[in-house]
């Protein structure tokens, strides 16, 4: 089993896996998220997202593998690395009867280097940027959805903060709501924070992320860079023709997998080759091109591609 | 509104961790007393304890006490007021003071489980062993709270309605006023360090759920049973290690002198269950899974 400990990720993991009793819900994910990147976490429901980022947290022990917040190893330094860490994991989480800001104050009372002196201040702040300040003082059971989802945003931001991990931050939001989280993640990355922002909607976060990890049935099937993960569905190349089962032929000797054939056109994966070496090898060939285009996949067809279409959630 | 405007700059996150942490600090355990103190049902729990001694003080004083009943505190009221607070915890101590403590301890950690809140609190950070200190001070506090409850409405309704005589102690002996008060006080902390040891029994149970409805059920389940053990004769040799049988010696502290050698023994078996649960729950709750 490696260890981890590379100053230049906010987050890594190695091998990171955990068993409830026989069902495999996260099985040996390394992840790697560099420091001021926004990572979209993305994956179907049930994938592992959770689970994964309880283990980060320290709020749930691996059965094997090892995790690093902020250069820290966890569980043994989580205490010093989560003081810099703000989270929202699975949904918010209040106290009822108290209202929203009472709430936040006693997550503030809770926290050993907060300064009492600006608590006060702190959760106004808080609360301001999320939009929750005129209902700040309303009890939480009589909170929506949404404001619930904010209030959880807002106990994030208590402190300065140098990563946040945000599980599903945009669940019950309106539109509007879900761009302002966008927007609000934006200017904390802005800001230099880091953010790990985890969601089974892939519109969600994809304009946000710089970085992707995609998860399915608790592994990680892609990560990387937003671009190298697009890459990683391969681009098509189309030729249009009235000789396809020649073009066909080119395209095969040429070295292009997955070919197949239409009525009046051809489809194939080209991965290193030059599309204009295509185009001469066809024409040199006497196939007639009609047309020929190379398109990368849009990312939703590729999270389809990588997480299986299905409506039902993976066992 | 820009970032910047909200939250301090990167050179404050710095300054923040170079302040060098507080080993201790107050605030969450004034939390966690506001928020038990802030609950309704808490507060019904607080009539209840204290309704007890006001409804006994004003059944004797409507009724006369017949002849022949013996030296209970009962029929001692009438002499002093400060005997209604005795009899009330002698009345409190079995049921009523035991329920309300598996309320706030099954409360304690399986409440913050099944509303979420755990797994917030333990994100701050807060270190799970200083949560579960924090939860059983609170207990502690919980139990002098419950107990003075009881005594407090107690004795002012025995001294409004029946005087500040001399005490007569279950010696024969008289106590004056001050001393009768001071004994009171000693009872009062005597059965709150007993019910603090129940209470690290509960908190122990209530790291072992999410469910804080059953963590109180099984909690009062353990108090039954000790209860039952404890009136079975042919169990003799247990009796001295249950966790509640010295409570019944408070009214040692009513002889004089005071017989100390029950209470201390008390004393002993409460640090005793206060230390071994403790550390259960410690030993549980410390690599536990937060799943909820």
């Amino acid at each position: 089993m490696s260890t981890v400990a590379d100053p230049g990720l906010a987050v890594e993991s190695a091998g990171l896996t955990k068993r409830f009793g026989s069902q495999l819900a996260v099985g040996g994910i390394d992840l790697a998220v560099p420091r001021g990147a926004v990572y979209g976490f993305l994956g179907p429901n049930g994938s592992g997202k959770t689970t994964t980022i309880r283990m980060l947290l320290g709020l749930v022990r691996p059965t094997a593998g090892t995790s690093a917040l902020l250069g820290l190893p966890v569980p043994a330094r989580a205490g010093e690395a989560l003081h810099r860490v703000g989270s929202l994991v699975e949904g918010p989480a209040f106290h009822p009867y108290l209202s929203g800001r009472a709430n936040l104050v006693r997550l503030d009372a809770a926290d050993l280097l907060a300064d009492p002196r600006t608590t006060s201040q702190r959760v106004d702040a808080a609360l301001d940027r999320v939009g929750l300040l005129a209902a700040a003082r309303k009890r939480y059971r009589a909170y929506s959805l949404g404001m619930r989802q904010r209030l959880a945003i807002a106990a994030a931001l208590l402190q300065p903060r140098d990563l946040l991990v945000l599980d599903e931050p945009t669940n019950g939001l309106d539109p509007q709501g879900t761009r302002e989280v966008r927007s609000l993640i934006g200017s904390l990355a802005a800001d230099g924070t880091t953010v790990l922002v985890s969601s089974h909607l892939l519109a969600e976060v994809e304009q946000v992320c710089s970085h992707l990890g995609i998860m399915r049935e608790g592994h990680l099937v892609a990560q990387g860079t937003a671009g190298e993960v697009r890459g990683t569905g391969g681009s098509t190349a189309r030729v249009r023709t009235e000789q396809p089962e020649e073009a066909a032929r080119v395209l095969v000797e040429l070295g292009v997998e997955k070919v197949t054939l239409g009525s009046s056109s051809v489809h194939g994966v080209p991965g290193d080759l030059a599309p204009e070496k295509i185009v001469a090898a066809l024409v040199y060939a006497g196939v007639g091109v009609q047309e020929f285009t190379v398109s990368t996949p849009r990312l939703e067809d590729l999270f389809v591609q990588l997480t299986g279409e299905g409506f039902d959630v993976s066992g | 509104m820009s970032a910047a405007d909200v939250l301090p700059s990167r050179s404050a996150t710095a300054s923040r961790q170079g302040e060098g942490r507080r080993l201790v600090s107050t605030r969450l355990l004034a939390s966690e007393l506001r928020l038990i103190g802030g609950r309704r049902r808490n507060q019904a729990g607080l009539v209840v304890l204290a309704a007890v001694p006001i409804m006994m003080a004003i059944a004797v004083k409507v009724s006369t006490p017949g002849p022949g009943d013996g030296p209970d505190f009962l029929s001692s009221i009438t002499s002093n007021g400060l005997f209604v607070p005795f009899a009330a915890l002698s009345v409190e101590i079995a049921m009523f003071l035991p329920l309300a403590m598996s309320m706030l301890a099954g409360d304690s950690v399986a409440g913050e489980a099944n509303i979420g809140t755990l797994r917030y609190l333990l994100t701050v950070p807060v270190d799970r062993a200083r949560l579960l200190a924090v939860k059983y001070a609170s207990l502690c506090l919980g139990a002098l709270w419950g107990v003075a409850a009881v005594v407090i409405p107690g004795a002012v309704a025995g001294i409004a309605l029946f005087g500040t005589g001399d005490m007569t102690t279950l010696s024969g002996s008289q106590l004056g006023f001050g001393a009768a008060v001071w004994r009171l006080v000693l009872a009062s902390l005597y059965l709150s360090a007993g019910l603090a040891a129940f209470a690290a029994i509960g908190l122990f149970i209530s790291t072992l759920t999410e469910q804080p409805i059953g963590a109180a059920i099984a909690i009062m389940v353990v108090n039954i049973l000790a209860w039952i053990l404890d009136a079975v004769p042919q169990l003799g040799w247990l009796h001295p290690w249950l966790f509640m049988h010295d409570w019944l010696a408070f009214p040692d502290l009513l002889r004089d002198p005071i017989q100390w050698s029950n209470l201390l023994h008390g004393l002993g078996i409460d640090l005793a269950y206060a230390v071994v649960f403790w550390l259960a729950a410690w030993a549980r709750f410390a690599g536990k899974d937060i799943t909820s």
